[in-house]
């Protein structure tokens, strides 16, 4: 069991707001922290099923399309409550985040501690730009994405 | 008096983005009056990407059109650069493009077979229901998928994006001794492959089938990947760079993305259906066997046991990966050198879902000038919507959930890659 913190970041570059994500990995990055593990995924669900199998403490971030204003944080403890179904289906493949936390809650594959964070994104348009909302819910979910780890004291 | 009825149904779980996809049925008098499939096309949005680019950046930036097949994307690109360039890749390196690419089919297909289409045939709603009744099934499933996903990070570099592909070969390839550490995963993986065949063949199929014409890439040797003729069942058998002579996409209406046909003759059919029916004696004797067994003969019309015949892909390219680590020996070096020049380069290799034709125009510096990607799932929609068109009246008298069932099924068996080619955002069905 691997007990180092992981974050991963989900989304398309080439989507626009769509790599919310991927923002709050470069901004972790820029600050060289040796003990939390970071890493890029594309949101295919059974990828990611395999990639926290062996962790203790994972958190994950995706952009979402709720409907709500552009820039919303929302935060789920995975383990204390399930994501409601609105949300995280809209992944780059059918099989996406929310189904893959379902169906490991099924096989008994969850981490002790899995954290999701979710962005509400504007534009899913083929393109590069970001909307400014979703630039700045991306330094608010660096933040808390720390505090949180630095709070959580792991049951032993 | 005719009672009027509208019933519209929305499927939010096959969609992203509003206004991108949808599948849209029009019924009138319990006949089936129109069908219409609308796709959002990012391979559009890459073309205008491209240009101006080096020719060096092609693989990477085409591999994230796609989540689930971005090696398609690489070998396509890659292949139709070196054809502009007059570049030939050849043994090991030739050999190792094939082996990520059966990583890429593992991966994908058992993706598709047992968290996507299974919960179809089996009555449920997907696959977490599914695996709640067969914990042990859906774990063989995940375990398979995931020696597909190692064989990719090996060899690409890492799984998200592999990276390690160029123009020319690869950036770094694997000693014999390296490679061999993958043989154990594999071997197993041959076997749950074999279980995912018996698995799947026991099935309830709906007896359906059309008059289809199948296209895929032809080899005299091997089982079509990354190099061939595109040959149909109905005489179509072209060289890759005579593409445009004899496809043409053409512009619909309800849909931003373009349909292909073949010129004079219309829809065509792409995919593991369409490579197993053109290329069934150049399976292993082990993949002929089971499929032999499953029941299939040598050609299968049925676009729904089309999931029998990806289970078979799979165990061809679980056995056909373990031929190719057992005769690697490490190249001397990495890739073939590069040398640009002015010119039109044209790329088809397969991928999971179908042939993936790329087509570049570069200058003497090998900068893009032009670029044009055709995915598989384009090409197929055309069929798609023929076969809704036939399937449905057979189910007219379901109510509008159960029918909304049937319709994904059918549409499942193209395995259309919704990150490359479509967003469904709705299936609605208008009753007058």
């Amino acid at each position: 069991m691997n007990v180092k913190p992981l974050v991963i970041g989900i989304g398309n570059p080439y989507r626009s707001d769509d790599r919310a994500g991927l923002i709050v990995l470069e901004k972790l990055k820029a600050q060289n922290l040796i003990d939390i593990e970071l890493m890029e995924a594309m949101g295919e669900g059974a990828v990611l099923i395999d990639i926290w199998k062996d962790r203790e403490h994972v958190i994950v971030v995706d952009a979402v399309d709720s409907g709500a204003r552009p820039g919303t944080v929302y935060r789920f403890d995975v383990r204390q409550e399930r994501i409601p179904s609105k949300f995280f289906r809209y992944s780059t493949h059918a099989f996406s985040l929310a189904e893959a936390v379902e169906l490991a809650r099924s096989l008994e594959r969850l981490p002790e501690r899995l954290i999701v964070f979710g962005i509400e994104g504007k534009n899913f348009k083929a393109g590069t730009s970001v909307s400014p909302e979703i630039s700045r819910a991306a330094e608010e979910v660096a933040d808390r994405i720390l505090r949180d780890i630095r709070a959580y004291v792991p049951e032993r | 008096m005719v009672k009027k009825k509208t019933t519209t149904i929305k499927v939010d779980y096959l969609a992203r983005v509003e206004g991108e996809g949808a599948l849209y049925i029009k019924i009138k008098d319990n006949r089936v009056k129109d069908v219409k499939l609308k796709i959002f096309e990012p391979p559009r949005f890459f073309e205008a990407f491209l240009r101006e680019r080096k020719f060096s950046e092609a693989p990477d930036i085409t591999a994230r059109i796609c989540g689930i097949c971005p090696i398609a994307y690489q070998m396509s690109s890659a292949h139709a650069i070196e054809d502009a360039f007059g570049i030939k890749v050849d043994g090991q390196l030739r050999a190792l493009r094939r082996l990520i690419y059966c990583g890429e089919w593992i991966e994908s297909h058992t993706l598709h077979i047992y968290m996507l289409h299974a919960p179809d045939f089996l009555g449920y709603d997907d696959a977490i229901r599914m695996a709640k009744d067969f914990p042990k099934i859906v774990e063989r499933g995940l375990q398979l998928k995931k020696t597909g996903n190692a064989l990719i990070s090996f060899l690409g570099g890492r799984a998200v994006h592999p990276i390690n592909v160029r123009v020319g070969g690869f950036y770094k390839v694997p000693t014999k001794a390296e490679l061999r550490s993958l043989a154990e995963p594999l071997k197993w993986a041959r076997e749950a492959a074999l279980e995912t065949v018996r698995w799947v063949s026991k099935f309830p199929f709906p007896d359906f089938m059309q008059d289809y014409e199948y296209v895929s890439l032809s080899h005299p040797e091997e089982y079509p990947f990354n190099e061939g003729r595109l040959i149909s069942n109905k005489g179509l058998d072209i060289a890759v760079r005579d593409f445009d002579r004899h496809f043409e996409e053409e512009h619909v209406a309800h849909s931003n993305a373009l349909h292909c046909t073949i010129k004079g003759r219309g829809a065509y059919f792409m995919g593991p259906l369409a490579r197993y029916n053109l290329n069934f004696k150049k399976l292993s004797p082990l993949a002929q066997e089971a499929a032999k067994e499953s029941g299939l003969s040598d050609v299968c019309t049925n676009p729904f046991q089309s999931i029998i015949v990806r289970s078979v892909e799979v165990l061809y390219v679980c056995d056909e990966a373990l031929r190719l680590i057992d005769q690697y020996e490490m190249p001397d070096r990495p890739a073939v050198s590069v040398e640009p020049r002015a010119g039109t380069g044209y790329g088809c290799t397969e991928a999971p879902r179908g042939s993936l034709f790329h087509r570049y125009k570069l200058d003497e510096k090998g900068m893009i000038l032009d670029a044009k990607i055709v995915p598989p799932t384009s090409q197929n929609q055309k069929t798609i919507e023929n076969d809704l068109r036939h399937f449905v009246p057979k189910y007219i008298q379901l109510p509008a959930d159960k029918l909304q069932w049937q319709c994904e099924q059918a549409i499942r068996n193209y395995d259309p890659c919704i990150s490359c080619a479509t967003h469904f955002l709705k299936l609605e069905i208008e009753r007058t």
